[in-house]
C-alpha cells in the first residue's frame, strides 16, 4: 500500500462523483425530504420524530454508500479497469482504502448537511452532540462500503449488485433494533442480531438519543462496528484477484 | 542483462473452461523491437498478452518478463497493458483518466498532458471519456498505457477504428519507442500493419505457426504479400480441430 496511490484512487472516485451532480443532489436532498415527510407524517410528535430522524441519520449513509460502492465496483470489474489496475503498481489495499476514503468523505459531507438540517431546521430533540452523530454515520457508511464491495464480488452485472441490497442490508436493518428494542425480540432473533454488524452502527447512534455525553456503550458499539469494517474489507480483498481465468 | 530477451514464454498452457486456449506455447521477444502478434480471432492473442502482463491464470509453463516472473510487483511499473476494449473511466474526462494512470506509475501531470497531445486528443482533453468517439476512446486507453513510458508495452489492437493518418502516426510512435529501447508487442488482425513490425508471431488455435521477420515470412512461404503468406501458413497447418481438455 502506498499513500500516493491510495489518494489517487480516492481522488478518481470523487472526480467520478463530481461529474455526476444528480447523484450528489440525491444523496443530500433525498434524506432531508424523507426526514421531513416523517416529521409531518407523525405530526411533529416528540420524542418519536426525533428518534426517527436520528435513525435516518445512520440508515441513509449505509444504504447510499452500499449502492454507490457496489455499482462502482461492479463497473470496474466489467469494464476491465480493475484488470488494468492489477497490471499497475496499485495494491489491493490501495483500491479498498481508496474506496473507503472517498465514500467516507462523501458520508461526512452528507452527515454534516443532514445533522445541520435536523438540529437547526427541524430542531429535533437529540441529546448527543452532532460530532458524535456524524462519527456514527461515517462508521455506518463504511459498513455500507464494505458490504457493497462484497456484493460486487458475487455480482456479474449492476442488476445483480442492486439485488444484494434487499439480501444483505434489509435483514440487518430489520434486526438492528430500529423497529423496537432488541431486548424485546425473540431470543433467537436477538442472538442473530448480535452477529450482524449494522446492529452496532444503529446501537451507537441510538445511544446519542438521550445521552448528552457519549456512553461506554456508544464507544463499544463504534469499536465493534469499526472492527467489522476492517474484517469485511479483508474479506473483500480476498475477492480482488490479480489473476483471473 | 540487457542481452536477455524482454519476454520469454516457455511451454505455456492456458485452459479456459474446457478450451485449451494456448497449448505448450513457447516464444521469445527481444528487447527494443516491435513484435506483431497476428492470428485469427479466438487464436489466443489476448490470452498470451494477459499472461505476459500477469493477469492470466495459467495451467502450466512459465512466462518471464525482463528476467522476472510475469506479474511480479517490480514489473508493474515497467510493463504497461492496453486491453482490447478501452478500459478507462467513462465518467471522468480524458485528461483526468490519463492523469490518474500517470499518478499510479509516478509520472507527472505534465507528462500526462504531453501524451494526450501525442495521441491526438489535445482537443478532447476536457470531454468526458464516455462522450468521445470510439476511435478517440481507444486512444485514451492507449495514452493511459504510454504515460508511464514503460520498458515493455503490450497493446491489444491499439489501432482498431483509427483513421489511416492517425494509425500512421501511432505506428511512428511505436517505432520511435522501440528505437529508444522499449519492447513493443502489438496484436492486430490487419495484415498491412504487419509490415511495420520488426518481428511477427503468427498464432492459430493456441499454437505458434511462425516467428520471423516480415521478410523472413515472405521468403519462407514464397508468397507475394504477408496476407497471402499468412493464409498459406494457416492452410499448411492443417484443418481446424476442436481441441478439448480431455
Amino acid at each position: 500500500m502506498n499513500p500516493r496511490i491510495t489518494l489517487a484512487v480516492a481522488g478518481r472516485i470523487l472526480r467520478q462523483i463530481r461529474h455526476d451532480p444528480r447523484t450528489l443532489g440525491i444523496i443530500t436532498v433525498v434524506p432531508m425530504v424523507v426526514i421531513t415527510l416523517l416529521y409531518y407524517l407523525f405530526d411533529k410528535r416528540e420524542p418519536l420524530v426525533s428518534k426517527l430522524a436520528l435513525d435516518m441519520l445512520v440508515i441513509f449513509p449505509i444504504i447510499i454508500m452500499f449502492l454507490l460502492t457496489a455499482i462502482a465496483m461492479v463497473r470496474e470489474r466489467i469494464s476491465g479497469t480493475l484488470e488494468r489496475l492489477m497490471t499497475t503498481p496499485v495494491a489491493k489495499s490501495d483500491i479498498l482504502f481508496g474506496y473507503g476514503l472517498a465514500f467516507g468523505l462523501l458520508a461526512t459531507m452528507q452527515g454534516l448537511i443532514l445533522s445541520a438540517f435536523c438540529y437547526w431546521v427541524l430542531d429535533t430533540q437529540i441529546a448527543g452532540p452532532p460530532g458524535l452523530v456524524i462519527l456514527a454515520a461515517i462508521v455506518g457508511s463504511l459498513l455500507g462500503v464494505a458490504f457493497g464491495l462484497l456484493a460486487s464480488a458475487v455480482s456479474t452485472s449492476e442488476f445483480q449488485a442492486v439485488q444484494f441490497f434487499p439480501a444483505m442490508i434489509i435483514p440487518q436493518e430489520i434486526l438492528s433494533g430500529l423497529f423496537g428494542p432488541r431486548e424485546q425480540m425473540a431470543g433467537w432473533l436477538k442472538t442473530i442480531s448480535d452477529y450482524l454488524p449494522i446492529t452496532y452502527a444503529v446501537q451507537a447512534m441510538e445511544e446519542l438519543f438521550t445521552n448528552e455525553e457519549p456512553t461506554s456503550l456508544y464507544w463499544k458499539s463504534i469499536g465493534i462496528a469499526a472492527a467489522c469494517v476492517v474484517g469485511l474489507l479483508l474479506l473483500a480483498s480476498a475477492t480482488l484477484k490479480r489473476r483471473t481465468p | 542483462m540487457t542481452d536477455t530477451p524482454a519476454v520469454v514464454v516457455e511451454r505455456l498452457t492456458v485452459q479456459r473452461g474446457h478450451n485449451r486456449v494456448l497449448e505448450d506455447f513457447s516464444c521469445e521477444m527481444p528487447r527494443g523491437r516491435v513484435t506483431g502478434l497476428l492470428g485469427p480471432s479466438g487464436s489466443g492473442k489476448t490470452t498470451l498478452m494477459r499472461a505476459i502482463v500477469g493477469v492470466q491464470r495459467v495451467r502450466s509453463g512459465s512466462v518471464r518478463v525482463l528476467g522476472e516472473p510475469a506479474g511480479s510487483a517490480s514489473l508493474r511499473r515497467r510493463v504497461a497493458y492496453m486491453t482490447q476494449a478501452a478500459s478507462v473511466y467513462s465518467d471522468i474526462t480524458v485528461a483526468e483518466n490519463v492523469r490518474f494512470f500517470a499518478r499510479l506509475v509516478g509520472a507527472s501531470p505534465r507528462r500526462a498532458d504531453e501524451v494526450i497531445e501525442q495521441v491526438g486528443l489535445g482537443g478532447a482533453r476536457g470531454q468526458l471519456a464516455g462522450s468521445v468517439s470510439g476511435g478517440q476512446l481507444s486512444r485514451v486507453s492507449l495514452a493511459c498505457a504510454l504515460v508511464g513510458d514503460p520498458e515493455v508495452l503490450v497493446l491489444d489492437e491499439p489501432t482498431v477504428g483509427q483513421d489511416p493518418l492517425l494509425r500512421d502516426e501511432l505506428w511512428d510512435d511505436f517505432r520511435a519507442r522501440a528505437k529508444a529501447g522499449t519492447t513493443v508487442l502489438v496484436s492486430s488482425h490487419v495484415m498491412d500493419e504487419a509490415g511495420r513490425c520488426d518481428d511477427l508471431l503468427l498464432i492459430r488455435e493456441g499454437s505458434l505457426l511462425a516467428h520471423d521477420t516480415p521478410a523472413g515470412v515472405l521468403a519462407a512461404t514464397g508468397a507475394g504479400d504477408l496476407d497471402a503468406a499468412f493464409l498459406q501458413l494457416v492452410r499448411a497447418s492443417g484443418p481446424r480441430q476442436a481441441r478439448s481438455a480431455s
